[in-house]
């Protein structure tokens, strides 16, 4: 198997696995709550059944309106290519390191913002002004917690932070710990997740991500739907690529790939089925108590920084 | 003499040639000023790039004093941003050809507008500080002129008296500074001054000065005031280029006086870390002020902050990492710095012609009368667009670039003097992400309330498309952003020489290895990135999406939106600018202070509101708190000093009296 082959094959896995993973969530947390649930294909008969419907589109709506389905799923998409899943060493992953991995879904965020704000309903501009807003503080926290893992590595390619993590000898150090809380925070924030966002209901008056696609219906809502699980599957594999990549298989053979495609899928089951326990426990944040999550999270990204400047810096 | 020199020369002398279309009438008066400056532009740009090509020159002309003849010089440095201002200053013309139409008495503009592109090429061409000072203050002047051009209106003259009164202090500033270097050299000849040795404690005073005074006329946190009053008032293509380009000749001021005359061997530790604490501080509190304007325009002046803030943050990291002797990555960003200098001036440039545009068309500046515009001036929208794209720092455009390259040269800063220096860098790096994401918010802000949704006003909803003259002038700099975005390693080895003159580093080589397709600043296994693969990867999918999602026959049905049942929806039922900003109002209420009173008139029970009424002012505190006390001071120490005037005859002769004994008791 050449590099390339594995490439495409886990670019084209994490976008078709994506709806399943959404299922698997919404499985998970229809068990732990004591109901049986749609099953995990529901999010890829929603999506067939988006594709098949005529689209309705407010009458003033602007070309914005139109093309932002297919800026938001094309972003998410070439940002989901980048991230190494199986092979440590992918050809793409030269094109965009983490910073413009981070970048590409900000440009996605950016026009879904404007397609909220396009039609001109109060609901549309609401979300777009606190889907910007609450981007604005998880973005800094974010990167920042990246950054520990790309000071340690001296690189912010995710194929040489991968590798370094991969040949230094296993310890625990308290910088990354500090990152990995982080990036489990901004993970569930950017994703719309309970404690942050409800991603299942539109009926809500402290929705975010639900108000600014309010207004689509067929294929651009089926893209905008599609595009957000691929995000949620790509925030997954990027936490498993940077903290715990072990299994990954370094060249193109056979039996290393299905290994490691084993383990990533175990690693994906493990992420998502926490994630569907949070979601169970907790309770949604009021809406201006989440400017504080996320300043939490930014603080303790930044603690991690510290920590690593003070305790680790040579060793 | 070179062919760069000559070139600039003769740009210069094109620009003073405008100046005489004053003496003429119409048309003729308009077309002939804007093709005289685009001559400018055109020269300008053939100058920059001749001059970091093949090497600048030098010339003595027999002007000025008689002791001091003027000293014209066309160094690296001096050629990019002869090429900076001739890139923003050509679009600008053209446009200008559109906008000057309806405008009534040009000659103030005639007049004024070639002496600003003078003074500011003569600024960067200046080899003296004599040269140096007299061209600056022809800048300042001129820009003057141009801020109170409108000045029927009593806050464009309060905003032109406050514009001038900083920037004088700013120019006795830098005239402070020089003269500390003219005391360590004897000479006022840029020549002698980087030869010269100067002690520690003078070179950091000759610093200081320098720092506050370009500080002043750059708009750095907490010298800023002035800038937001000023940019403006001015006509909008003058906006766009005291934003574009006054600011960065500012920037140029700063890297000429520390970089070049003094140099890298004299820097100390705490100058890095000051610049990088002002360019931080600058960046957060312009965006977070640029956030809560209501006006197009004053919302971009803040935003012109927020981007010298980026810029002053790659200059003071490559001031440390320089100190600390890493020349590469002091290199880096250095260019990082510059490539935002020039990407500013493009996008800034855009967006000020842009918001000219609008203001030609629906007559305001106020965001809450507008509203879907993109529907009546689609290219303006494009254009404004891809400049919204462009600030916000978002692939492929260039914002994103130059803000990369200042993460990465931030990141790969290894350990530098101690553990406080150290994480600095780092804070400056997550300062620098929060910046860039509240100003992706920003821009959304403007672009969705100025171009998306329902016209909140009879003006937006009759607003009209532009004219091809300014539809021409901002298709130039949106091309530019997106090639600028795209191309890096085409860009970075022409401006290697400013490093190569300054640092002595060439990047060429790090930056060239991998081909022109792939921007590795140092290294590939440290980090790559390659806007083309990622612009057309983005497009090959979107294309596939398309074509599978577009079979013959799926019509998309048009209707109206949905709200909530109810059929009768309403313009003011919209996300206003205003709101649009509560949620960060509410986060950073500590930093904003906002005074926000509503007042409710109840109809008899409280649940029946009958009218409901919403204050709101967000000041500018540094202004409110630091300026305002320091101008009542003054004020109030000239009443008194005045009421010493006004009193009667006996309490002057009890003056003289008082003077003479004083006088006899020194000297007899």
């Amino acid at each position: 198997m050449s590099s390339s082959f594995v490439q495409v094959l886990q670019a084209v896995l994490l976008v078709l696995l994506a709806p399943l993973a959404a299922g698997f969530v919404a499985t998970c947390k229809a068990r732990l709550q004591n109901r049986r649930g749609a099953g995990i294909w529901q999010p890829w008969r929603n999506l067939r059944k988006l594709f098949a419907k005529q689209v309705v589109m407010a009458s003033h709506a602007s070309w914005i309106f139109r093309t932002a389905p297919y800026v938001v799923f094309t972003a998410t998409l070439t940002a989901a290519s980048v991230v190494p899943a199986l092979l440590v060493d992918t050809p793409l992953s030269m094109t965009a390191d983490v910073i413009a991995l981070v970048a590409l879904l900000a440009l996605a965020r950016f026009f879904m913002a404007l397609a909220g704000m396009d039609i001109g309903t109060a609901f549309g501009g609401m979300g777009a002004s606190r889907e910007m807003t609450f981007g604005a503080l998880a973005e800094p926290a974010m990167l920042m917690s990246i950054f520990v893992l790309s000071l340690s590595a001296h690189s912010t390619n995710l194929t040489t932070m991968i590798n370094h993590t991969l040949n230094s000898p296993f310890a625990l150090h308290p910088s990354l710990a500090f990152a990995f809380v982080a990036m489990l925070m901004i993970a569930v924030a950017e994703n719309g997740r309970i404690p942050v966002d409800n991603p299942d209901t539109h009926l809500e008056l402290t929705m975010i991500h639900e108000a600014m696609i309010l207004e689509y219906s067929g294929r651009h809502l089926a893209l905008m739907e599609w595009a957000a699980m691929v995000k949620l599957l790509l925030f997954a594999t990027l936490i498993t690529d940077l903290f715990i990549p072990w299994g990954m298989t370094l060249t193109a053979d056979p039996a290393g790939v299905v290994l490691a495609l084993a383990l990533w899928l175990f690693k994906l089951a493990g992420l998502l089925f926490i994630l569907a326990v949070i979601e169970t426990g907790l309770a949604k944040l009021r809406l201006f108590e989440v400017p504080e999550y996320l300043s939490g999270a930014f603080v303790i990204a930044f603690l991690g920084l510290l920590s690593f400047y003070m305790l680790e810096v040579g060793v | 003499m070179s062919p760069a020199l000559i070139l600039a020369l003769s740009a210069c002398g094109a620009s003073l040639g405008a100046v005489f279309t004053a003496a003429l009438r119409g048309t003729a008066r308009r077309t002939l000023l804007c093709l005289l400056l685009a001559v400018t532009g055109v020269l300008c740009v053939a100058a920059g790039f001749a001059g970091l090509l093949h090497g600048g020159g030098a010339m003595v002309l027999p002007l000025g004093l008689p002791w001091l003849p003027m000293h014209l010089r066309l160094d690296a440095t001096g050629s990019f941003f002869v090429l900076l201002i001739g890139a923003l200053l050509l679009p600008v013309a053209i446009y200008s050809q559109g906008y000057l139409k309806d405008v009534q008495r040009l000659a103030p503009l005639a007049v004024f507008l070639p002496l600003f592109v003078l003074g500011m090429l003569g600024v960067v061409l200046a080899d003296d500080a004599f040269t140096f000072m007299l061209l600056w203050e022809v800048m300042s002047l001129a820009s003057y002129f141009l801020v109170t051009f409108e000045h029927q209106h009593a806050e464009n003259r309060k905003a032109g008296f406050f514009y001038l009164l900083m920037a004088h202090l700013a120019g006795l500033l830098i005239l402070g500074s020089f003269a500390v270097l003219y005391a360590a050299c004897g000479s006022f000849e840029f020549s002698a001054m980087r030869q010269a040795s100067i002690s520690p404690f003078w070179a950091a005073v000759a610093f200081l000065l320098a720092a506050l005074g370009f500080g002043t006329k750059a708009g750095v946190v907490p010298l800023h005031g002035w800038l937001p009053d000023a940019h403006p008032v001015a006509p909008s293509n003058v906006s766009a280029l005291m934003s574009g380009i006054m600011l960065k000749v500012a920037v140029f001021g700063f890297i000429r006086v520390v970089w070049d005359l003094m140099g890298p061997g004299d820097f100390q530790w705490w100058w890095g870390a000051l610049v990088l604490t002002a360019g931080s501080s600058s960046a957060v509190a312009g965006v977070l002020l640029a956030l809560q304007q209501n006006d197009v325009k004053r919302l971009l002046a803040y935003s012109s902050i927020e981007n010298i803030g980026i810029i002053l943050i790659g200059l003071g990291l490559g001031m440390l990492l320089a100190r600390y002797g890493h020349p590469t990555l002091a290199a880096l960003s250095l260019i990082a710095a510059l490539y935002h200098s020039i990407n500013h001036a493009l996008f800034k440039g855009l967006l000020f012609m842009g918001a000219g545009a609008v203001l030609h068309s629906t007559g305001s500046r106020d965001m809450e009368s507008m509203g879907g515009l993109i529907h009546r001036m689609p290219w303006t929208a494009v254009f404004f667009l891809a400049a919204c794209l462009s600030i916000s720092g978002l692939p492929p455009f260039n914002g994103f670039v130059s803000e990369w390259l200042i993460f990465q040269s931030a990141l790969m800063a290894p350990q530098l003097g101690g553990a406080l220096l150290t994480a600095m860098v780092p804070f400056s790096a997550a300062m620098l992400a929060l910046a860039g994401a509240l100003a992706a918010a920003c821009f959304v802000k403007v672009f969705g309330i100025v171009f998306l949704g329902h016209a909140r006003s009879d003006a937006a909803a009759n607003a009209h498309e532009t004219d091809g003259w300014m539809k021409l002038g901002m298709a130039i700099p949106a091309v530019l952003c997106l090639a600028l975005g795209l191309l890096p390693v085409l860009f970075i080895p022409l401006m290697d020489a400013v490093p190569l003159a300054l640092l002595d580093v060439s990047l060429t080589g790090a930056v060239h290895a991998h081909g022109w397709l792939w921007l590795t600043p140092v290294d590939v296994s440290h980090a790559s990135y390659s806007a083309p693969a990622v612009l057309a990867g983005m497009l090959c999918l979107g294309g596939i999406a398309f074509v599978f999602l577009h079979p013959r026959g799926y019509n998309i049905r048009r209707s109206v939106l949905w709200s909530c049942g109810n059929p009768h929806t309403h313009a003011r039922m919209q996300y206003s600018s205003t709101s649009f900003s509560q949620p960060l109002r509410q986060i950073f209420s500590g930093i904003y202070q906002a005074d926000e009173i509503v007042h409710i008139e109840r109809h008899g029970h409280k649940l029946l509101a009958a009218k409901v009424q919403h204050v709101l002012h967000v000041h500018d505190l540094v202004v409110q708190k630091l300026y305002q006390p320091l101008a009542n001071s003054v004020l109030s120490l000239a009443r008194r000093l005045d009421r010493q005037h006004q009193t009667g005859i006996h309490t002057y002769l009890a003056y003289t009296f008082a003077t003479i004994l004083f006088l006899l008791a020194v000297f007899i």
